[in-house]
């Protein structure tokens, strides 16, 4: 059997199964790393770049109904513009030097030598930066770090 | 007190009634109790206080599974515990096994009770070094002796992880 209409994923919204339509859906949806469920962006993550893009635009609204617009500006969210993240491990005096180590072979997956090296570094310096990219993962790290019970903080790359 | 890995089990056996006792606090001294550094060291700030955001968002979702995350391991190190449970003249040379499958829960378990407690006594890094304090002298070395004792337990639970 050949369904009518599908569920567009994450918006809650259906639309026919033929037919082409191009649907610009400008609030980012995303797993939450906290939750595991679905949350809804706030509108911040709306704001950025914006580019034109060329051709009529369909848009399906929340009635279901497609209407069609003219060029229109292709938003890209907050996300896709991130600056780079980083995870940073300050020292603690009470958390063991070996339970610190096994802590970033688990979590960043290091080679022991690795997770020494910074491990070390935590100890000498006060701190060490363990790893850097986007957002989204970095807070999934963190969050895996502080489960650990370890000073990881996530700090923009300036 | 003994502490061998037998099988996949690790058994802390010739238990003295002191030992054991300390061995008991590890789930109560998990607990902040209302004391502000001991709650902010478990829950600590996950930025550096520049995305006031991203703190607000951590409180709300990742603060509660935190705390989940701990209690539960609090609860397995807590039921283990049961086998210590009886009058005092049965705590003499007890002996206490753990699965090694809950050697997870009793790592983070201890390391909760040394931050909360090192949290508590507001301990410095040179009383943190010094393990050769005598833990009789005031409640203060008893504290020091108890963070030092789990973190014993720590690095032999950890040696035995690590094959």
């Amino acid at each position: 059997m050949i369904p009518t209409e599908r569920m567009i994923p994450r918006t809650g919204l259906t639309m026919p199964a033929t037919g082409c339509y191009r649907l610009f859906e400008l609030t980012a949806w995303y797993v939450s790393v906290f939750t595991m469920s679905r949350e809804r962006r706030r509108s911040v993550g709306c704001r950025a770049q914006s580019k034109e893009t060329s051709g009529m635009t369909h848009i399906l609204d929340e009635t279901g109904s497609v209407t069609i617009a003219e060029p229109t500006k292709e938003t890209r969210s907050e996300e896709d513009l991130d600056l780079p993240w980083q995870i940073v491990v300050h020292n603690d005096p009470v958390n063991l030097m070996s339970y610190v180590t096994m802590v970033f072979q688990r979590v960043f997956g290091y080679p022991r030598e690795k997770a020494e090296r910074h491990m070390l570094e935590v100890h000498h310096k006060g701190h060490s930066i363990l790893w850097a990219g986007m957002r989204e993962p970095a807070e999934l790290y963190v969050q895996q770090l502080h489960g650990y019970l370890l000073l990881a903080t996530l700090e923009k790359i300036s | 007190m003994e502490i061998c890995r037998q099988n996949d089990q690790i058994e802390i056996s010739e238990l003295d009634p002191f030992l054991a006792e300390l061995l008991r606090q590890i789930p109560a001294s998990t607990s902040p109790d209302g004391t502000p550094a001991a709650e902010q060291r478990l829950f600590s700030s996950p930025t550096n206080g520049k995305q006031p955001e991203l703190c607000a968002e951590w409180k709300t979702y990742v603060e509660p599974e935190l705390r989940r995350l701990f209690q539960s391991a609090t609860e397995t190190v807590a039921a283990d515990l049961e086998q210590l449970n009886g009058n005092e003249k049965s705590l003499a040379n007890r002996t206490l096994r753990i699965p090694t499958k809950h050697t997870d829960a009793w790592l983070s378990a201890l390391n909760q009770a040394r931050l909360v407690i090192a949290a508590k006594n507001n301990f410095t890094e040179s009383e943190l070094s010094d393990h050769l304090r005598s833990p009789i002298g005031s409640r203060r070395d008893l504290s020091l002796f108890q963070i030092n004792f789990y973190g014993f337990l720590q690095e032999f639970i950890l040696r035995e992880l690590d094959g």
